[in-house]
């Protein structure tokens, strides 16, 4: 669509609010809010726009801009969205937008909450539109680091300690990233093998055969480094204390987004340049995906805290993610990233509603609740929305994901598929268990002062829920897209003759 | 055609959204409008059946109607598959005949339900479910491919998950629900692998092309392989051994649900799926017969344990159970015909034989028949309509339960199975046992209290006859469960040129027939079951409890369910959870370990490299001068690689 240009304008709605909240007097609360939505808003509005404009017939890249940086250095501001990350982007500007709404009752230093949220989602969007390698891991820093304040300050349950946590295992992470990152901007710039120019922008990269042997080195420091995003098994155990302690909002966007960076940094970078190293790790990967999915499923039917269970979930259901990117086809990688998109928002769903729970109950602990059915119908409604969309029910988008991933991933592994698969069973045995702990059972007098959601605390549970539903109802209009960013990819994996042994 | 198969799908969803999100606080328009989707859906599911029983005979698939649309495609690559998925509509012999009796049940059990929900605080909410139900089951029958019967499938699941535990607060029902749930998830999971690997295999979900392509595939691994995956879906929805533990607590929901949902129509899901792939399952021979002899042994094994139950609705839960075993056997025996044919009749006189349970229990707020007694005489249509749903069970001539099972038992003699033969007169003598035990029980004799002779009762004086809304629904399913077997009859295939076998058959059309020894075996059986229920309970001549006491150790194995209860929760607390302790002690202590200990190990270091930078200045001096000293020797030593010589 000539004249259009969506890609600045989300990617910097966030940043320009942040700004602006610089100089918004600490008081002015409705003001704050009023900023924050409206950057939010905007970011939406456009990410839908793009999504509806996106020309599936034509694919690849689209809406692209070019602005030059560091031209000696190759380094160029290049954005543009396909049908992998145009998805992507639109999930960051929903939990964004439902985010503001989740902490529009926010009371101790809004202000500083919202410029360093805003900056993160600003962050989140530059990666999915950078189109310039080293660009897109800035971008990734720019995303991790506010997090650190974020739970630091506004965290609860053992906040430092998590903050901490949080941020060592991601910086490490992003450090062998980067080593690997140096090595292509190296190895292209090898007029003999690679290119002859100093480059980081990923379409020109991917014209490189990489030697087979340096494949498999970067991309194994591709999946060490963004794998500690998704997270990958062992490189996970950020995630539950991560979650745990940050503020609501910051939940969402973690599991919601931030943990989707990893994956997507896997499958653009990852297997864009170097399908054969993917090919090489994939039986690891699939092995630690199977791993995440049903350990961590097991490790979250044990746990005592809401949050916990919740985070865990997450952890598990990126198993998925991992198996799809791992099977290497058209149809398990289609199904990865539709997977990271409805586990974004259902995770999103989750961590709202929990934070709903808390605010009011001022408790996690399973065993202190019980029978909030009763004072909370809503919240009740849409716990059960989100734990059905959780355990991969008809219906909800997750199961769409879900059932592509399986498609995809069974015709290459097929006993590690199954193995994960078991998972949306025992899936279904702790989120329905925990449901009853938390909703069902006999009126509790102590909860009878607990109101039920209602007025903004409504606006992000019907927004997430929906999303669900309509994109489970009509998964065309989203899979199409991931379709579309996914076929030129699986293609060319294929001509490499690589496949699994099915 | 396809247009009304889509609107009978449509009407209850468009009820469920109503009520959920504007009738939710008039309770009675809530109930109005669903009643009235049910509805209907009854009318154009006649409409249906009407249509396709007027096509010419023998016009197969033609006779009905078939469309779909596209509803996901992923294109295939190399070597493998994409993913290509389509809702669409079949409308068949079959499908219609099971949108008939579904939405006809569903649509008496509604009308019911504003007599027996009277009151409730959920009462909206309660009819918003049964829509959301009654939209679900229709769409699994309807559905013409395995991949939408998988996901109504799922979502009938998540029906009888949120109305066996509709009342929430009950403990005991949440628990149920949550058993339900997760007990089919166990059997959805192989479906799932199952469905996933169809596809694969044949590259399409659609029940058309893939009976045309399974032709060619017979005797292969895959399929045997595919067709076992599958078949354990249909187990754990229709409760059979070894998933039949959810059934029996799902009677925690209202007895209405316990009419519609888990007796008449969507356990017997499981039975359909079976019918609607016959392709499939009769081309590996080892599956049908496990299908035989699984469906045989839960007709026996539930039997034997609703012999010894006291509460009015776990006797007739296991007596479901018994039912469809029945319908396995038959279906494993290869008779679709004879398997759908008892699944039709059983829905008419099982969904009567609940729903009259409601109206005791609404009355007399109790479920323990030896707590009742004398109903008879105070509820005069619901006992006999009761009475008259026991007799179609037991297989009294001419009742509507005479004509399946003796198809069932017909079927399996004439396959050559003289075991499964035999195990079914069992079973038949058993049903009519427990089924008249409980009617001469709760319904006979003059004095509540059971054993306790002489007590006046007092509690239960009130106990009245229900209401037109829970009568009427009564008489007509006794009507039906008086005539609805004669279409499977040899009389009426004379009188219209066509039977139950001749309409719903698989390859070739089954001729009814009333073979007169089975006939009178299981008459003879049948009464003589009656009759020494009578002289048990009706007459008291013997006493059950010695009967009991002289049983010892097998009565306490019935009473506990043979102990499959208690096994299964040992390996859920044991092992499932067992494991999840162990993992998380892992993720705490070995994986957190591993990293905090490399985090503190850099930590440790530093603080030892921190003694270097002291900040005095002779320190300083004397590493500068031993490194140059290092250095020189480094460089100037042939030995170490020096060069400067």
């Amino acid at each position: 669509m000539i004249g259009f240009h969506p890609l600045p304008a989300i990617l910097l709605s966030p940043f320009v609010g942040a700004v602006l909240l610089l100089f918004v007097p600490e008081g002015r609360r409705n003001l704050i809010r009023a900023i924050a939505l409206a950057a939010a808003t905007v970011s939406l509005v456009l990410a839908v726009a793009a999504m509806i404009f996106y020309d599936r017939a034509a694919g690849g890249m689209q809406f692209v801009e070019h602005y030059s940086w560091i031209p000696s250095l190759g380094v160029h501001l290049d954005l543009g969205v396909d049908g992998l990350s145009l998805p992507l982007v639109l999930l960051t500007a929903i939990i964004i937008f439902a985010g503001v709404f989740v902490t529009w009752r926010l009371e101790s230093r809004s202000k500083e909450f919202f410029i360093y949220a805003l900056a993160l989602v600003g962050g989140v969007f530059g990666v999915f539109m950078s189109m310039d390698l080293l660009v897109l891991f800035m971008f990734i820093e720019i995303a991790v680091i506010p997090k650190y304040v974020l739970i630091s300050v506004w965290g609860s349950t053992r906040k430092e300690y998590a903050a901490m946590k949080y941020t060592m295992y991601l910086l490490s992470g992003s450090a062998v990233a980067l080593v690997a990152i140096v090595a292509i901007f190296a190895y292209a710039h090898d007029p003999a093998h690679g290119l002859g120019i100093w480059t980081f922008d990923l379409a020109a990269l991917s014209t490189i055969h990489f030697d087979p042997a340096f494949q498999k080195f970067a991309f194994f420091l591709m999946l060490l480094g963004f794998g500690v995003l998704i997270p990958i098994f062992p490189l996970h155990r950020w995630t539950p204390d991560g979650h745990s302690a940050a503020p609501t909002a910051i939940s969402m966007l973690l599991a919601g987004v931030i943990m989707k960076l990893g994956g997507y940094a896997l499958i653009r970078v990852g297997i864009g340049l170097f399908p054969e190293g993917a090919h090489f790790w994939a039986p690891l990967i699939a092995v630690l995906a199977a791993v995440n999915a049903v350990y961590i499923a097991f490790v979250a039917m044990v746990q005592k805290d809401l949050k916990f269970v919740v985070a865990n979930s997450s952890i598990s259901h990126m198993g998925f993610v991992l198996i799809g990117i791992a099977s290497l086809n058209a149809t398990s990688m289609d199904g990865a990233v539709a997977q990271m998109f409805a586990h974004g928002i259902m995770a999103a769903l989750f961590f709202a509603i929990v934070g709903l729970v808390y605010d009011k109950a001022h408790t996690r602990v399973i065993a202190d609740l019980g029978g909030l059915a009763h004072q909370m119908p809503r919240v009740s409604a849409a716990f059960l929305i989100a734990g059905l969309a959780s355990l991969g029910l008809p219906g909800m988008f997750n199961f769409v994901a879900e059932f592509t991933v399986f498609t995809g991933a069974i015709q290459v592994f097929p006993v590690l598929a199954v193995v994960a698969i078991f998972s949306v069973v025992v899936t279904a045995i702790y989120v329905l268990w925990v449901f009853q702990r938390v909703f069902f059972g006999p009126r509790n007098p102590k909860w009878d002062h607990l109101k039920d959601a209602r007025g903004v605390e409504m606006v992000p549970i019907v927004v997430l829920a929906a999303v669900l539903i309509g994109f489970g109802l009509y998964p065309r209009a989203i899979m199409d897209t991931i379709t579309g960013g996914i076929l030129p990819l699986a293609q060319h994996v294929a001509s490499l003759g690589i496949g699994g042994p099915f | 055609m396809v247009e009304s198969a889509i609107g009978l799908v449509l009407a209850p969803l468009a009820s469920f959204i109503l009520i959920s999100f504007v009738t939710r606080r008039a309770a009675i328009l809530s109930a109005v409008i669903s009643i009235a989707a049910a509805g209907i859906s009854f009318a154009l599911s006649l409409s249906l059946l009407v249509g396709v029983l007027s096509a010419p005979a023998g016009a197969g698939l033609a006779a009905g109607a078939h469309a779909s649309i596209q509803w996901l495609s992923i294109p295939s690559i190399g070597r493998f598959r994409g993913l290509e998925i389509a809702m669409g509509v079949l409308v068949d012999p079959l499908s219609a005949t099971m949108s008939v009796i579904v939405s006809l049940v569903a649509f008496l059990v509604t009308i019911y339900s504003l007599g027996y929900m009277k009151g409730d605080p959920g009462f909206s909410r309660y009819f918003s479910y049964l829509s959301l139900f009654a939209f679900s089951m229709l769409g699994l029958v309807i559905a013409d491919n395995y991949f939408q019967t998988f996901v109504f499938w799922e979502l009938v699941g998540l029906c009888s998950y949120l109305l066996i535990g509709f009342w929430y607060a009950k403990p005991s029902a949440s628990d149920a629900a949550r058993k339900a749930f997760v007990t089919n998830r166990w059997a959805d999971f192989a479906f799932m692998v199952g469905v996933i690997l169809l596809f694969i295999f044949f590259g399409t979900f659609d029940f058309g092309q893939l009976s045309s392509a399974i032709a060619g595939a017979r005797g292969s691994a895959m399929l045997a392989l595919v067709a076992a995956l599958v078949f354990v879906g249909p187990l754990g929805k229709s409760a059979q051994f070894p998933f039949h533990v959810w059934l029996p607590d799902a009677m925690e929901g209202p007895t209405p649900v316990s009419a519609l949902i888990h007796a008449a129509t969507m356990v017997a899901a499981g039975v359909y799926l079976i019918a609607r792939g016959f392709a499939l399952f009769q081309s590996v021979p080892g599956v049908m017969e496990t299908m035989a002899y699984l469906g045989g042994f839960t007709a026996l094994f539930a039997a034997s344990i609703a012999l010894v139950q006291k509460d009015i609705k776990r006797i007739l839960a296991y007596s479901t159970l018994s039912q469809l075993g029945y319908m396995f056997m038959a279906l494993g025996v290869g008779s679709m015909s004879a398997g759908m044919f008892h699944l039709t009749t059983h829905a008419f006189f099982k969904a009567l034989l609940f729903l009259g349970a409601g109206s005791v229990i609404h009355a007399t707020e109790e479920q323990d028949i030896f707590k009742m007694g004398g109903l008879g005489k105070k509820m005069k249509i619901t006992a006999w309509t009761f009475v008259i749903g026991a007799l179609a069970l037991s297989g009294i001539f001419p009742l509507a339960g005479f004509w399946s099972k003796d198809e069932i038992l017909f079927a399996s003699l004439s396959s050559g199975h003289i075991g499964l033969y035999v195990l079914g007169i069992a079973v038949a003598f058993m049903t009519a046992f427990y089924m008249f035990r409980l009617i001469f029980t709760a319904f006979g004799g003059t004095a509540f209290g059971g054993t306790a002779s002489g007590g006046e009762p007092t509690e239960h004086a009130h106990v009245h006859e229900s209401g037109p809304a829970m009568t009427i629904p009564l008489i007509v399913l006794a009507v039906l469960s008086v005539f609805a077997g004669l279409i499977g009859s040899p009389w009426f295939q004379s009188a219209f040129g066509f039977s139950f076998g001749s309409f719903i058959f698989f390859g070739r059309p089954e001729a009814s027939h009333l073979d007169m020894t089975t006939a009178s075996i299981s008459t003879v059986v049948a009464l003589s079951g009656i009759f020494l229920a009578w002289l048990v309970y009706g007459k008291k001549l013997l006493k059950a409890e010695r009967i009991a006491a002289a049983l010892g150790p097998l009565y306490r194995l019935l009473d506990h369910k043979f102990y499959i209860d208690e096994i299964y929760a040992w390996v859920f607390a044991k092992i499932m959870l067992g494991l999840g302790i162990v993992f998380d002690w892992i993720d705490h202590y070995i994986v957190d370990g591993l990293f905090d200990g490399l985090g503190g190990a850099t930590r440790a270091l530093g603080r030892k490299l921190r003694l270097t930078q002291s900040g005095r200045l002779q320190g300083y001096a004397l590493v500068i001068f031993a490194a140059v000293a290092i250095a020189v020797v480094f460089i100037s030593t042939d030995l170490l690689g020096g060069f400067l010589k």
